[in-house]
């Protein structure tokens, strides 16, 4: 038995003790748990703790601990802030208001995306920017470029700052008692400043699991602390540690990107079902912008489909994807969904094969398997109170 | 622990060997390094498999793993219960998480194996 790069985390592999791997401050609670660790990104994380079922299902029912300290977290400040932001990524940050977050792309001059960030509005020109691992320091070296002519700076604290994030609809119960931040009052995509388990914190109501939750950014070197009360407190809840391959299949059942698989250099937003993060309209000039009008009013060239895997089998990244025995395209992530018991998939196809119900082969070992493209996404959380 | 009546792969497939017929599954040590079991692809009765040749694929949430066969012979049963319970690959790899059943050709390809003894040296090292 071998083990094949096919994961959807497809950025991971087995850790190399040689290779130099940042570590988070919560490292040693990991290990403590018995987590197996993987690099990804650059850092030594945690995949797993119990197991991705588990950890999976924890989340979809009451809630699960996870640590995201290796993100990137930029922050932008200065007169100029707004301007020089909206210059540089896709989105407008000066329509945000104070205290509410966008999702958000920074793309290169020919539309490719760079990366997907949340951008948080912390003060009419104080910016959070929150990058993916793998992306961090390219993100902030070329975001720093673009804020040269403004009056803005950038102040790159990723490596001084720890991210614990509680998710899944038990998290507001579990929080609240710990902070002096509003939650009922916090909305999705907003962010407040307070105190959490006594410590000095930004709570933003965001994640990337499709359910309700929070993300908690402290001081590095008070991430185990806030970890430690989010444990304790969600212990009778049922609440437990996720790592990375629980995060992989939630955010696919919710029909989210992730970086490296459905977007990169080679992608933009229109292809990824995400033009409408792009503001052509914006005042000002942008980084993309006359590449992505182009997308934009001529159509995109592939498009990002979900699929549910109708034959037998499990679509993977890369896997090839043909309608009538042609080429049509390729999947960016799949697994056996653990809500909904079937495997399903994302990927790009030629855009007269996106329609819900068309009918594709994925190419599983050689063997075409059917699959029905279907709308994204593939689970949304039931509505509550 | 590795049943000491078994013979294994450096690969982590395990065989009993009864006679001529070889029952062939993983090891709880594969179990545990794929984690959640959640597909398993096994050949049809009546097929060849070949010593160390590929002869299947298990995958977990995450990944995808091939399968190598410990001796070559003819599949003569398939475990049909991994078909909806891929996951008695984790819960009992060494009983009823059993993969496939073989018509052995040549018993003394047995020998090319490891014992119980060589296989927890090896997982011990790994």
């Amino acid at each position: 038995m071998t083990d094949q790069p096919a994961a959807s985390v497809s950025t991971t592999k087995a850790s190399d003790p040689a290779e130099h791997l940042h570590e988070t401050a919560l490292i040693g609670v990991h290990r403590a748990l018995g987590a197996r660790l993987i690099e990804f990104g650059g850092w030594l994380m945690p995949v797993q703790y119990t197991g991705i079922l588990d950890e999976h299902r924890a989340v979809r029912e009451r809630a699960g601990l996870f640590d995201l300290s290796h993100m990137g977290e930029l922050f932008v400040e200065g007169d100029d802030a707004g301007d020089a932001l909206a210059a540089a990524l896709v989105s407008d940050p000066r329509t945000l208001a104070v205290g509410r977050a966008q999702y958000s792309m920074i793309c290169a001059a020919d539309g490719g995306v760079i990366d997907d960030l949340i951008v948080y509005r912390l003060a009419p020109e104080r910016f959070l920017v929150v990058a993916n691992a793998s992306n961090a320091s390219v993100v902030s070296d070329e975001l720093a470029a673009r804020l040269v002519r403004w009056r803005a700076v950038l102040d790159d604290r990723s490596l001084a700052t720890s991210l614990v994030a509680i998710q899944g609809p038990r998290a507001a119960e579990v929080l609240a008692p710990l902070t002096d931040v509003d939650l009922a009052g916090l909305r999705y995509y907003a962010i407040a400043e307070g105190q959490v388990a006594g410590i000095h914190a930004l709570v933003a109501r965001t994640g990337y699991t499709g359910e309700d939750g929070f993300e908690v950014f402290v001081d590095w070197a008070r991430g185990p602390e806030v970890w430690a009360a989010l444990a304790a407190a969600g212990e009778g809840a049922g609440v437990i540690a996720c790592g990375l391959g629980a995060r992989d299949t939630l955010r696919l059942e919710a029909g989210m990107p992730l970086y490296g698989n459905e977007l990169d250099r080679e992608t933009n937003p229109f292809e990824a079902g995400l033009g409408r993060v792009v503001k052509l309209d914006k005042p000002g000039d942008f980084v993309g912008r006359d590449a992505l009008a182009r997308v934009a009013a001529e159509g995109p060239e592939k498009q990002l489909v979900g699929m549910v895997v109708t034959g037998r089998g499990i679509a993977r990244h890369g896997y090839p994807l043909d309608v009538d025995g042609k080429r049509t395209g390729l999947v960016t992530s799949g697994t056996q969904s653990p809500t909904l018991g079937v495997p399903i998939a994302m990927g790009y196809v030629a855009p007269g094969d996106a329609e819900p119900g068309t009918i594709l082969a994925v190419e599983i070992r050689e063997q075409p398997v059917a699959a029905e493209v279907v709308p994204l996404p593939f689970y949304k959380r039931p509505k509550s109170a | 622990m590795a049943p000491p009546d078994l013979r294994y792969t450096k690969d982590h497939e395990w065989v009993r060997v009864e006679g001529d017929t070889a029952t062939i599954g993983v090891t709880d040590y594969a179990a545990n390094q794929l984690g959640d079991v959640v597909f398993v692809d096994l050949p049809a009765v009546g097929k060849a498999v070949e010593q160390f040749a590929t002869f299947g694929v298990v995958e977990s949430v995450k990944a995808v793993s091939d399968l190598y066969a410990p001796l070559s012979g003819e599949v003569v049963a398939v475990n049909g219960d991994l078909g909806s319970k891929p996951e008695l690959v984790n819960s009992d790899p060494f009983g009823d998480g059993w993969m496939i059943r073989v018509k052995v050709g040549d018993t003394a390809q047995v020998d090319e194996l490891l014992d119980a003894a060589g296989y927890e040296k090896l997982t011990a090292e790994a």
